[in-house]
């Protein structure tokens, strides 16, 4: 079976009626990923008994004529900052190379309590922090696209295996933009729902306010499936919400005439690249053809989301890293022969260089005499990132901005020049520092032939309508 | 506000760090140029703003209660399953770098 462009539907009615099995898709998957990805680099670990295990069992329901659920037989990948029971999980640092997890994340759980088959764990930017996935202790990795080209990050394997046809869906995580962004620069659909919407149980924590769990997938239908399925109150995620989760699959195609669409001019201005402009420019055309009202507003604090994000997110980070010490798991300096040395020269040695930049940052900014001036304040700004949007929602129901000021920038072109990577992040923070959910779907692409996404935005908890225009777009872009 | 080296220093004391020499530098240089950038959020008047700790604040706090029961969202709904098994001994120190099989091994804490 050509796995090509397979979405989940087609898997799994394939495998349902019989005309391919879970285990032909797994194959035909590690195939692809043998024959490909040693160019590409999406995959850190591959979990093929696992994988087979799951296959097999999905194919007995098939042959049984027994109930196959919801994703029964699709090939997903997981970035790996999620842990996998039993699977190598790294975070993408050398801190973690050797770490098997004794227990599954939520989302990775229900995933395979759906049926989906986990081929993998995917390559990321360490600790989930960078832009291009560049900072992996390990490898980076190459757009599909354009192999000279980053995937964008930090969830930047798990783009490209999608991009590549190596997997259906993947499981990524957005702290500052890391699931939207990198699906806009490889070209496919990148959803970080609401915080609190999925468990953050199993992650591995960068910032706790900040990290959201998703799906990057090749349509909007399959991230909605793969949101249904992982989205929900944990009882072992204390910030996971209390909230419903509708059937996003059910108002999918509901037509979004008479929606208001804000377009905010401080999206739209220095920075930005001409011909993602001008791809999202006729994105918005495309929704005022689809009979929604264009709304031109203001969101008057963009430009001090990035400043706000490197102090709030650094300062979590410091404190969610210090965990890594030497003493129960990870890398383990040798000959340390005092208790100090041993944590000192372990997180030395095992972080790369833009953990530890963000840890000093982030320690600076919470010590004494600094936390006012830099923490503090940046809690504040919150506020009022977050009030920008509460009142834009008043007025619109949606807004539309570019994913990201460019398109996919050249390996190595940025990597000495840390401030000019996070600018990368310029469009997507804000959502991440809201806690609003957001969607990258592709819009196009540059004369180079580089992929152009487009960003939706919507209020606390409506996915449904943030799912729904997005899909009534892609339908209408024609895929 | 200028970072010097004595800042980095501390900081990675702080951070339990062993830095090198040129990591050192090389932080000195990115911070400085990294809270320069940092530093436009002075240009914000944010005296009467309350300072955001998270998003979840927002989903359904009980202003008419008390404490800790006014996050209804923050519920630890694993108390009434009770006590149940965790992780076993030997899970939890699958991943020790050194153990006796009973607790985790590290370097002596006190100089003696």
């Amino acid at each position: 079976m050509n796995i090509e462009g397979l979405t989940i539907e087609a898997a799994r009615s394939a495998v349902v009626e019989r005309r391919t099995t879970a285990l032909e898709l797994a194959e035909a998957c590690y195939e692809r990923i043998h024959k490909n990805d040693p160019q590409i680099g999406a995959f850190l670990t591959l979990s093929k008994e696992r994988a087979l295990e799951q296959a097999e069992r999905m194919d007995r329901l098939a042959e049984a004529g027994k109930p196959v659920p919801p994703l029964g037989g699709v090939p997903v990948g997981i970035k790996d900052v999620f842990c996998t029971r039993g699977v190598r999980t790294t975070a993408g640092s050398k801190i973690l190379e050797n770490f098997i997890p004794p227990y599954d994340a939520t989302a990775v759980a229900r995933l395979e309590a759906a049926g989906a088959v986990v081929l993998g764990k995917l390559n990321c930017d360490e600790f989930a922090m960078g832009s291009s996935n560049e900072n992996s202790a390990f490898h980076p990795v190459g757009n599909p696209r354009d192999l000279s080209r980053v995937p964008g990050g930090s969830s930047g394997g798990a783009a490209a295996a999608v991009a590549a046809d190596m997997a259906v869906v993947t499981l990524g995580s957005d702290t500052g933009g890391s699931i939207r962004q990198p699906a806009s620069f490889c070209g496919v659909v990148g959803m970080m729902p609401t915080y609190g919407r999925v468990s953050r149980y199993g992650l591995i924590a960068f910032a706790s306010s900040l990290d959201h769990v998703g799906p990057l997938a090749r349509t909007v239908k399959d991230a909605a499936t793969v949101l249904h399925t992982i989205a929900g109150r944990d009882p072992m995620d204390p910030t996971s919400a209390e909230v419903p989760v509708p059937d996003y699959l059910a108002e999918l195609e509901e037509p979004i005439r008479g929606l208001k669409i804000g377009v905010a001019k401080e999206y739209f201005g220095e920075g930005l690249d001409a011909e993602v402009q001008k791809g999202v420019e006729a994105a918005i055309e495309e929704l005022a053809g689809l009979g929604c009202e264009i709304v031109k507003m203001s969101l008057p604090h963009t430009e001090y989301a990035i400043p706000t994000y490197y102090l709030v997110a650094t300062a979590e980070a410091s404190a969610n890293l210090a965990r890594f010490d030497g003493v129960r798991y990870g890398y383990r300096a040798r000959n340390a022969r005092t208790l100090s040395e041993m944590y000192r020269r372990s997180r030395d040695e095992g972080f790369g260089p833009e953990v530890k930049r963000r840890i000093i940052l982030g320690t600076y900014a919470l010590s004494a005499g600094y936390y006012d001036a830099y923490y503090r304040k940046a809690q504040q700004v919150r506020t009022l990132l977050t009030r920008d949007f509460d009142e834009a929602f008043k007025k619109v129901d949606v807004i539309v901005t570019p994913t990201s000021p460019t398109a996919a920038f050249r390996l190595g072109e940025k990597v000495n020049d840390p401030l000019a990577m996070y600018l990368a992040d310029i469009y997507t923070v804000t959502a991440d520092l809201a806690g609003i959910p957001g969607i990258s779907v592709p819009c196009g692409e540059t004369s180079e032939m580089l992929p152009v996404g487009l960003q939706i935005l919507g209020p606390h908890f409506d996915e449904a309508t943030v799912l729904r225009v997005a899909h009534a777009y892609e339908q209408a872009r024609g895929k | 506000m200028k970072v010097r080296e004595e800042d980095v220093t501390y900081v990675a004391d702080l951070a339990n760090l062993e830095l090198t020499q040129e990591e050192r530098c090389r932080l000195v240089r990115d911070l400085n140029s990294i809270l320069s950038y940092i530093d436009r959020l002075n240009e914000l008047d944010t005296g009467k703003v309350a300072p955001m700790a998270q998003v979840s604040d927002r989903y359904g706090v009980d202003q008419s209660k008390q404490g800790s029961e006014r996050f209804a969202y923050a519920s630890r709904d694993d108390i009434p399953l009770g006590l149940r098994p965790s992780l076993s001994r030997g899970e939890a120190l699958a991943n020790a770098p050194q153990s006796d099989g009973t607790f985790f091994e590290v370097p002596k804490v006190i100089e003696r």
